[in-house]
């Protein structure tokens, strides 16, 4: 098959970037989307062109590295998908695929599809963790969790840190990325002691490093490659306000 | 000459006395450094898995000054994060005979006994430990309604002792670890350094004083100096081109090591998979791992008869091989991974293999589904099933899924000592990186162990008797200028050669002659073979590659190529290695040295010691240390599962 695709091209992050167009033959509906990629950079090596920069490493769907909008939607068709995910089939020849880089402003283009997320690993700095030393624990079985909070920690721990919902946020928020962080560390017992200020400080942080507020518009987990539940906003925000009531 | 002989090893550091008390001891005597002094001390700690990631956290815990590195965008991503399955503990809480001695025990036959009893022993023991500080930390194992952990049970055991957090154990776990880590870069202990490859090892005085890395972003060569360096790069399975590893897991930090002098170790022992997804085609670009813990409910068959080319429902129950059930009554399908592969492999070569070009096998979960019900299987299972039909576009609760071995991990790896010390004084080796604990074969679960071991418990408690010894003395600014220069000459190459294939193509290349020819299966023929293929596909990438753009800036293909090109040396070690052991053991399956029944056969005579090899140039003959192996708790037997 044959397949058509505008991909964004910015040499740098100051260079101005604009999409290019590519035909790509020997298409397989097996292929995946970032393999069809590859078969376009080996290409353009080829023939002393620069290879389409972008972030992948596992291609499967859990490291998070990769992440691209394709045809206006963070990792493309397909329901609670990476961009690695994707193959071939579920595209239409007939149509032209635009791939663009995530677009907010705290994820900077380093190289057409490459972004800087560094600005995620900065709000867990701030406070997503519980702060234990190794070699100070006791026995894993002297608290009991019971197995509903330790699923749903599970499933808000299950957060790949990809920047997709930021990316599809119209305000360009990192809420469900922070919220998942709370909730996954706030419905643990082991949690408990630094929940609220937990909340608080990734909150402050995600402001400070210009991330837009959350107005609830649900695009973020529409995206999420891992169905975080817009629930993890309400319980984020449901802590941020405790902690205000606490320390007013 | 293949290689040449050099003096055996002879003090590995382990204490002596008896075996349970060596890790107590050696706590105790390692020197320990003062608080205050440790502030003055740094430590580089290049890759940010569970190894090093858990280690850098530790080190700054402790109040080191830590320098952390890696490649990826974000510590958060190193490769670990894709481990599925589970982490092995001794805790025995399913209360099913479970012991620190059970579980050393496991170890020591599942590696085929190639392996050092002292470490194994600590590996058993530290296990524990391991569990009690990831619950502490909010890793969201899998609970029982009482809420207490829940296990299962991996290949090679028949105790239940494997943690999990359903089929994403690596990822949670080094989100703990993250965690801990972006806790310490918050403290001020640890400086992270995402999008930096390390190209070079500094030696001065004898001593490991540094890393020369490249900026990944802005390409900018520079070198961070230390008064240790500890190596967490992980393994070299992209040696073979398509594998389970990432993209862009390398062996450049470990080679690059070896060629400063650290000996690597046991180099042809790979382990490959049994269950991954099968290759659909020529332009695939790796392969995705099922997880093992799928053996615990699926069943693995083929037809009976060769060329059957009906579908898995049309054949009959009579005309089904459950061929691990029947070869292996009491460990079933649950035998060890090599075990399973080359199993895979034989019925696949028979004929019998099902799928596009009879290079697969079914994993069936039919009886599954209707003794525990569909609800049941998708909450132990639901996101690999969901993974493999986003790939196949084959539902996994209606057909069987298709499986075929694939390469996955790598025992071999830098030599240590028992203190994780390699050859180099000041380089430490942990995780997959270093070849210590998994002898010839690494069973299921276990990765994740040792790579938490290490960084959590044994380097924090074993390096600070190396530091004890420092601050060192200045580095000599020529090492520095060296090494730099060194790097800098090797991109200015890379760049220069415009030739007409890309440094993929040679991956692809060596790959696939890597697999046919040092893979599941290895003969003298294909193995002398390969080491005359190497070499001049070595010279044709010198001569033909390509690498577009320039050295100061965010260039992918330049980082590719500078990782083939050692891929490209290590794959002739390999070779060597595999070819001087005429022994079958674990992974590495040597046609000429197997039973009547078609097993492996170990040749303890002489092969029981650990191959270390040293550098002495590239296409020059390695010398070869010996490290004999020694066996006092567990006496090494035909490894038998039947």
């Amino acid at each position: 098959m044959k397949y058509r695709v505008r991909v964004w091209r910015q040499a740098g992050p100051t260079a101005p970037g604009r999409l290019v167009e590519y035909e790509i033959d020997d298409v397989t509906a097996d292929m995946s989307f970032l393999e069809m990629l590859d078969v376009l950079n080996e290409r353009l090596q080829l023939a002393g062109e620069d290879p389409v920069a972008f972030d992948h490493d596992c291609r499967e769907g859990i490291c998070g590295a990769c992440g691209v909008m394709i045809d206006g939607v963070a990792h493309g068709p397909g329901k609670a998908t990476t961009t690695c995910q994707l193959h071939m089939r579920q595209f239409d020849p007939a149509d032209p695929i635009v791939v663009e880089p995530w677009r907010a402003a705290p994820f900077p283009v380093v190289r057409d599809l490459v972004v800087d997320r560094s600005a995620l690993d900065r709000v867990i700095e701030s406070g997503g963790y519980i702060s234990t030393r190794a070699g100070a624990a006791p026995d894993a079985h002297a608290l009991p969790v019971p197995k509903l909070d330790a699923d749903t920690a599970f499933e808000a721990a299950a957060c790949i840190g990809c920047g997709a919902c930021v990316a599809a946020c119209p305000n360009g928020s990192s809420m469900l990325f922070t919220a998942a962080k709370a909730t996954h560390l706030g419905v643990l017992p082991q949690g408990q002691p630094e929940r609220y200020t937990r909340a608080r400080n990734m909150v402050e942080a995600q402001d400070d490093l210009g991330f837009g507020g959350c107005t609830l518009t649900g695009e973020c987990t529409a995206v999420c490659p891992k169905g975080i539940p817009l629930t993890a906003i309400a319980r984020l925000n449901r802590d941020v306000l405790s902690d205000a009531m606490r320390s007013a | 000459m293949l290689y040449r002989d050099g003096d055996p090893i002879a003090d590995t550091r382990a204490p002596q006395g008896p075996l349970e008390t060596r890790w107590e001891r050696r706590r105790f005597s390692s020197r320990l450094v003062n608080p205050a002094n440790r502030r003055k001390l740094t430590v580089a700690v290049v890759g940010t898995g569970l190894a090093g990631g858990s280690a850098a956290a530790t080190l700054g815990e402790l109040g080191y000054n830590v320098l952390s590195f890696c490649y990826q965008d974000s510590p958060r991503r190193a490769h670990s994060i894709a481990a599925q399955g589970g982490i092995n503990a001794a805790k025995n809480y399913a209360g099913d005979g479970d012991s620190v001695h059970r579980l050393f025990h496991d170890t020591i036959k599942g590696g085929d006994f190639r392996s050092r009893e002292s470490n194994v022993h600590r590996l058993a023991e530290v296990s524990t430990s391991i569990i009690d500080q990831c619950v502490a930390q909010g890793v969201p194992f899998a609970r029982e309604y009482g809420g207490l952990l829940d296990t299962r049970s991996f290949g090679g055991a028949q105790v239940s002792r494997t943690f999990y957090a359903r089929g994403q154990t690596g990822q949670q776990l080094l989100l703990g670890a993250y965690q801990a880590l972006a806790r310490q870069i918050h403290a001020g202990t640890v400086r992270s350094h995402p999008r930096t490859e390390m190209l070079d090892l500094v030696i001065s005085d004898g001593r490991a004083r540094g890393v020369v890395v490249r900026d990944l972003v802005t390409g900018e060569i520079t070198t961070h100096l230390a008064d240790a360096v500890v190596l967490a790069t992980g393994g070299y399975g992209n040696v073979f081109h398509l594998s389970t590893n990432a993209k862009g897991c390398n062996t450049t930090a470990i080679w690059r090591a070896h060629k400063r002098g650290a000996l690597f170790a046991n180099p042809c022992y790979t382990q490959i998979h049994p269950t991954c997804i099968p290759v659909s085609g020529d332009h695939q670009s790796k392969l995705t791992l099922m997880s093992e813990s799928l053996r615990n409910d699926g069943r693995v068959w083929v037809p009976l008869q060769a060329g059957d080319g009906r579908a898995a429902s049309q054949i009959p129950e009579a005309e089904r091989d459950y061929y691990l059930e029947r070869m292996y009554p009491s460990f079933g399908n649950l035998v060890p991974r090599d075990i399973a592969s080359r199993a895979a492999k034989a019925v696949c070569d028979a004929g019998r293999g099902v799928g596009p070009g009879g290079l697969g096998v079914y994993l069936d979960f039919a009886d599954a589904i209707s003794r525990l019900g569909r609800d049941a299987v998708a909450a132990r299972y639901g996101n690999l099933f969901e993974m493999y039909q986003r790939i196949t576009d084959e539902d996994p609760y209606q057909v069987p899924m298709r499986i075929y071995p694939a390469v996955h991990y790598t025992m071999g790896g830098l030599w240590v000592d028992y203190d994780l010390r390699s050859t180099i004084p000041g380089l430490f080796v942990i995780g997959e990186a270093n070849f210590s604990d998994h002898g010839a074969n690494r069973l299921g679960a276990s990765a994740l162990m040792q790579g938490l071991a290490d960084g959590y418990f044994v380097l924090p408690a074993v390096i600070g008797d190396y530091l004890a010894d420092g601050p060192f003395d200045a580095v000599d600014a020529n090492a520095v200028d060296e090494a730099e220069d060194g790097v800098r000459e090797m991109i200015d190459t890379l760049l220069s050669i415009d030739g007409d294939r890309t440094a993929e193509s040679f991956h692809r290349e060596l790959g696939r002659l890597m697999w046919d020819l040092c893979g599941m299966e290895r003969s003298e023929e294909g193995l002398r073979k390969a080491l005359e293929l190497i070499p001049s596909l070595r010279e044709e990438f010198w001569r033909r590659v390509k690498v577009t753009g320039t050295g100061s800036e965010l260039n992918q293909a330049l980082e590719k190529a500078g990782r083939v090109a050692d891929f490209l040396e290590l794959a002739e070690l390999m070779c060597v290695d595999a070819l001087h052991r005429t022994e079958s053991c674990g992974g590495h399956f040597r046609v000429e040295s197997q039973t009547p029944e078609g097993d492996a056969r170990r040749d303890d005579e002489r092969f029981s010691y650990v191959a270390a090899w040293e550098f002495t140039g590239v296409g020059e003959p390695p010398v070869l240390h010996r490290e004999e192996l020694s066996f006092e708790a567990v006496r090494p037997t035909v490894r038998s599962y039947k």
